[in-house]
């Protein structure tokens, strides 16, 4: 089933490839590159992605006799754990682009958890009783919100007292770690509520084959619909357009990518343990051996697509995502022409909070418990995936997408580190290796550009 | 014009002082302004031209003194407030946001907005055209990131965007400093038209010409205290020069506070 995804993939780049070979082999690319509008860095962020995917593997099989990065298991997997660090990397986008930094996003995530953990766990279940309906509900908001407020509170010390980001989230990175210590004194809290454990994923956690194929047909609708209204925008103010090979190119592109997910998703069954508690809870008689029941989409690759989704709205359509790029373009001039700068500013850091909030109730759903250490180092995998993403720390340059890109990469640099057996030093050490090495290449681009 | 437009000024600049440090960069100045009229603000560099108007704007705040918009006393902390009051400003610095193209750049912090909140970037950019028509026919590159515009088009970039909000009272800080000839002349013709329409301009410039050519009136200022007031029907080049130089106030002037005593 997965080949299937890849080979339709593979035959829209073919097709389109021949379409267009009647010019020269040289001009052919940059040709491509125009049409399709498709930026450099995307590719060269694409090309590492496929690289480090394909060398873990590799090294998997040749090494240690078993290829098992590019399993449905794994890349199932690897989409659950990037959840958490892409959520927090689109927020991540907008205090880089705006010149700050926010090194707190480990310990808040942290604080949040262990807070979301004692109202479900210490104290909602004795007012309402265990398992009720709201707990879980009352836990997320609660989660958001202490979120929000810290980040807020973060971007007044930033904005109104001029201290600069950089000390203030140092300062929270401490604080709140050590706060969320004193608050369960140490212990770890769980098992979390039942309902909220879902939204961590696991098999019952996943929407299954079904859903996953309504989901990803609506997104398949909306990358057409897009398509289509931005072309005929562009045709009535006579605009320039795409080639309409490019736009095809484009649409299977984006479609290919799509249905191969779901293909992928749908193709990892749930494990044979679940499955034969599953049979024995509903009565099943066929043989546990014989069902085969689909993960599907996971709630959290759900919950960061939908953030994906917004943070892009609001980053190009809204006004407060064009104040966040003039401000990092031009502080000075953003405050001249009227914008409150230092309103925005806490605004920024109040939503990386709420998305640190968000990245918590995953986190911690996902562990089924808040653990003292949950979201440590965090902050250098979030800071990494903005930078590799094309976040740039001059100021004002960043995308959403890139930063959800960059999520993937580091991501995957961490799991199949784990695959292949490296130990936490080594990982810290890639990890911190990676980091200076993106920047250096951002930088890099950048004087090219000029 | 009425007589109360000629009683109650536009704007009343009155005894504005502000320091950076020890500098006293604008040290008790006063100045006025009514409608339909351009007063030219001259002197030396590092006069205080630039700093009393950005007290005006709202980009500075002021140590001490009062401004008055139409007979009130204002309430001007940042440029938002300025801007209440129908003040626009065109920086010497420019001040433009370089990574966001003309169209936004004209509309940023009064954005155009469809009916479901969302940025109408097709309507800012269909009027970003005519203003900018107006004031630099040749200029194409709306698409473009200002950062990639030359001196000049940034200019006419932040000369439109203060236009186009319809503004009472107009500042404008050496607008014509990037631009040339024809541009220049555009501008010319364009503080012309808007002084018809009763809009009050201050003007900084260095271009004595100009000045005699576009304004009613100059404050002349040096070590950032006012030599003297003058219309310029009243005195000449020489003797304007005069001011700006030796602080030397002529018949035809009031002098102020910073004006050369003659013993
Ligand atoms: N932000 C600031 N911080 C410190 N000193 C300043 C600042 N802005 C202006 N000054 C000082 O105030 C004085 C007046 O500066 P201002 O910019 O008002 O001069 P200007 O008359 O506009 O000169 P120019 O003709 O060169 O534009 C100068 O001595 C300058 O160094
Ligand atoms: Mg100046």
């Amino acid at each position: 089933m997965r080949e299937d995804g890849g080979v339709l993939v593979n035959q829209s780049t073919t097709k389109t490839t021949t379409g267009a070979g009647r010019v020269d082999r040289e001009g052919l690319f940059i040709r491509f590159m125009r049409a399709t509008e498709v930026d450099v860095r995307l590719l060269g962020m694409i090309a590492a992605l496929l690289t480090i995917w394909v060398g873990f593997h590799l090294y998997g099989e040749l090494v240690l006799g078993r290829g098992s990065f590019l399993t449905a298991r794994n890349i199932w997997n690897l989409s659950v754990q990037t959840a958490s660090i892409g959520v927090m990397a689109t927020g991540m986008v907008l205090v880089i682009v705006t010149r700050h930094i926010d090194l707190s996003v480990g310990s808040i995530l942290g604080f949040c958890a262990m807070m979301m953990a004692i109202i479900q766990v210490w104290i909602l279940p004795e007012y309402l009783g265990l398992g009720h309906p709201l707990i879980w509900i009352i836990a997320v908001v609660s989660g958001l919100l202490i979120g929000a407020l810290i980040g807020g509170f973060h971007g007044y010390l930033v904005a109104y007292l001029g201290i600069p980001a950089f000390i203030v989230t140092l300062g929270g990175l401490l604080v709140w770690r050590g706060a969320a210590f004193l608050l369960a004194r140490g212990e770890t809290i769980s098992p979390v509520d039942s309902t909220f454990s879902l939204l961590g994923g696991g098999p019952y956690g996943s929407i299954g084959s079904t859903g996953s194929w309504v989901v990803g047909i609506l997104i398949c609708i909306g990358i057409v619909a897009l398509m289509l209204v931005g072309r005929r925008q562009r045709q009535r103010y006579d605009f320039p357009l795409r080639p309409m090979w490019a736009e095809i190119f484009l649409g299977l592109v984006g479609c290919g990518v799509t249905v191969g997910f779901v293909m992928l998703v749908n193709s990892y069954p749930w494990p044979i343990g679940i499955v034969r508690q599953y049979a024995a809870a509903n009565n099943l008689e066929t043989p546990v051996k014989e069902i085969f029941i689909s993960h599907g989409f996971a709630i959290p690759v759900l919950i960061l697509i939908a953030v994906g989704i917004a943070m892009t709205f609001l980053t190009s359509r809204t006004r407060f995502g064009r104040y966040v790029f003039a401000i990092g373009g031009n502080p000075e001039a953003a405050e001249l022409a009227g914008i409150n700068t230092r309103w925005v500013t806490v605004k920024i850091f109040a939503l990386m909070g709420f998305l640190c909030g968000l990245s918590a109730v995953i986190a911690s759903a996902r562990l089924n418990s808040a653990t003292n250490n949950l979201g440590t180092l965090d902050e250098l995998y979030v800071i990494a995936a903005a930078v590799i993403g094309g976040t740039s720390f001059a100021g004002g340059v960043g995308t959403i997408y890139g930063a959800v890109l960059g999520a993937i990469v580091m991501q995957s640099l961490q799991t199949g580190m784990v695959l292949i057996g490296f130990d936490a030093a080594i990982q810290q050490m890639v990890v911190g290796g990676v980091l200076v090495f993106a920047v250096w290449i951002d930088t890099m681009y950048r004087a090219r550009a000029k | 014009m009425s007589d109360t437009t000629h009683n109650t000024p536009l704007v009343e600049l009155r005894d504005i002082s502000i320091a950076f440090g020890g500098i006293k960069a604008v040290d008790h100045a006063s100045t006025d302004l009514f409608p339909g009229e351009v007063v030219a603000l001259v002197g030396h560099n590092g006069a205080g031209k630039s700093t009393l108007i950005k007290i005006l704007s709202g980009a500075y705040k002021r140590d001490s003194g009062k401004i008055f918009i139409n007979g009130e006393e204002a309430q001007i902390e940042n440029p938002r407030d300025a801007k209440r009051y129908g003040i626009e400003t065109i920086y010497q610095t420019l001040a433009v946001a370089d990574n966001v193209d003309a169209a936004a750049n004209l509309y940023l912090g009064r954005e155009l907005q469809t009916a479901w909140g969302t940025l109408d970037d097709i309507a800012m950019e269909a009027e970003a055209r005519k203003v900018m028509g107006r004031l630099n026919p040749n200029f194409q590159r709306f698409k473009e990131p200002v950062s990639k515009l030359s001196g000049g088009q940034r200019q006419s970039v932040a000369i439109a965007r203060a236009i186009l909000f319809n503004a009472r009272i107009l500042i404008m800080d050496e607008p014509t400093a990037a631009l040339g000839p024809q541009e220049t002349e555009q501008v010319g013709d364009l503080i012309k038209q808007l002084k018809k329409e009763g809009i009050g301009i201050f003007l900084i410039s260095h271009d004595i010409h100009d000045i005699f050519d576009l304004a009613d009136r100059v404050t002349v200022m040096k070590n950032g205290q006012v030599v003297g007031y003058a219309k310029t029907s009243d005195v000449t080049k020489d003797e304007v020069l005069g001011m700006i130089i030796m602080g030397k106030c002529p018949p035809g002037a009031i002098p102020g506070p910073g004006a050369l005593q003659t013993a």
